[in-house]
């Protein structure tokens, strides 16, 4: 094979530009830019939720609704609550309504009316975004506009949201949806801005019965975080393996 | 090599070039690894700075008490001390800002019915036989934190008359005044 002077400085140029131009895109880090990066923060938020005392009532999720300015007719909601029923006949009957919007006011599930007589056992499970540790929503982003903060928050970015909704068909707990109104794929902020602000999260707050509550997993005198530690707390879909955050008291194994 | 098969591979790197150009100039500055590791910490860093100024519309029952001192305390004493005052009275927004500023207009975002004008902002309040019946709706559930709730049959108990004809909702144990 010959090779004239030309052809070689032609290809040589061609393929150092070819190496390089690639490597434009990342972009390099001291390791001390990295260390700063990937350190533990002293915050790392969790959920707890004791399914043996909600009652149904639905205030948190009109207290999201109206707190996150999520549109309150539209069928979408940040958090909600499901309500299951196992009759004595073996059927489980699960249903939440306007994701327990306005509450669970009378027996009638989708049109078929339960006698109280015929319940074997029934109960209530709120739900939400689990703030996982390992968030599918968030690895599959092909833009970074959604992404977990130091606290273990997983959020999304409006501006830089386009809105192609993988993250909607990633989670597999259901917790996201599109926004009606701004065109993006919306969740559950845990109320970051009241976080920051030493308030609690509204659906927290407007729990009056304590089954939604939130603790801060790295200080060891939150009594929340106590009650995590140490008494028998289980998550949903823990096959998954996403490592949700919002720990369950009571949860009956037919719960998905 | 021959033309025909380098060609493409020169508008392929031209293309990658002109992709990762662009990105120079449209990408925000403050884009990079922010959180927690390099997997799920790329974002825009004034990203978080807009999720805090969020405003906060439910103020809690800590803020009623600066005014409403004497029903906060007789709602402490009673069995609805847990309930917010917010849950039946809806979100303060930014209900008592204007009393120390009485001619900042409220600018409140879409929460209820409130129209801007000068002064405080009245609060509606939910008195509606469905509120009450969220927790006090009997429907038989033996082993749930529902079934330990006092509660009504709906379709017997004073049908579509308002409980708080009835019932002090400060203090469910007392008549109404």
């Amino acid at each position: 094979m010959t090779c004239s002077r030309r052809d070689f400085l032609k290809e040589a140029v061609g393929t150092t530009a070819a190496a390089v131009l690639p490597s434009a895109a990342f972009v390099l880090l001291s390791t001390d830019e990295a260390r700063a990066a990937v350190a533990n923060s002293k915050v790392r938020y969790a959920f707890l939720i004791d399914t043996n005392k909600c009652v149904g009532c639905g205030m948190c999720v009109r207290a999201c609704k109206n707190e996150n300015e999520v549109p309150y007719d539209a069928p979408v909601t940040r958090n909600w609550v499901e309500r299951y029923i196992f009759t004595k006949d073996g059927k489980i009957h699960i249903d939440s309504p306007k994701g327990g919007r306005d509450g669970f006011t009378d027996n009638n599930m989708y049109g078929e009316e339960i006698d109280p007589d015929d319940i074997a056992k029934a109960f209530f499970v709120p739900k939400g975004c689990n703030h996982c540790d390992n968030p599918p929503c968030v690895q599959v982003c092909p833009v970074g506009a959604t992404y977990q903060t130091n606290e273990g928050v997983v959020l999304v970015d409006r501006d830089w949201c386009m809105g192609c909704a993988y993250c909607i068909m990633a989670c597999p707990f259901g917790a996201r949806y599109f926004h009606p109104v701004h065109k993006v794929a919306d969740k559950c902020t845990f109320c970051y801005h009241r976080l920051n602000k030493g308030l609690a999260p509204a659906c927290v707050q407007s729990c009056a019965f304590g089954a939604r509550r939130f603790a801060n997993l790295r200080d060891p005198d939150d009594p929340v975080t106590k009650i995590i530690t140490t008494q028998r707390v289980a998550v949903l879909k823990d096959l998954y393996g996403t490592k949700p955050h919002a720990f369950y008291l009571g949860l009956d194994h037919d719960v998905r | 090599m021959k033309w025909h098969i380098l060609h493409p591979l020169w508008v392929g790197l031209g293309v990658v070039g002109l992709i990762i150009l662009a990105g120079r100039f449209l990408v925000p500055d403050d884009f990079g690894v922010h959180g927690r590791n390099f997997t799920y910490g790329y974002h825009r860093l004034s990203s978080l700075q807009d999720w805090k100024d969020f405003p906060v519309k439910y103020q809690g029952r800590d803020s009623c008490i600066e005014c409403h001192e004497e029903n906060v305390r007789l709602n402490s004493a009673s069995p609805h001390a847990a309930i917010q005052c917010e849950n039946c009275h809806g979100p303060a927004v930014n209900h008592a800002d204007s009393v120390q500023s009485p001619s900042v207009g409220i600018q409140s975002p879409s929460v209820g019915n409130q129209s801007s004008s000068v002064g405080i902002q009245p609060l509606s309040v939910d008195t509606s036989r469905e509120l009450c019946l969220r927790c006090h709706a009997y429907l038989g559930y033996p082993n749930s934190n529902r079934g330990a709730m006092p509660s009504i049959v709906d379709r017997t108990h004073r049908r579509r008359r308002e409980c708080s004809n009835c019932h002090n909702p400060h203090d469910p144990g007392e008549e109404s005044e």
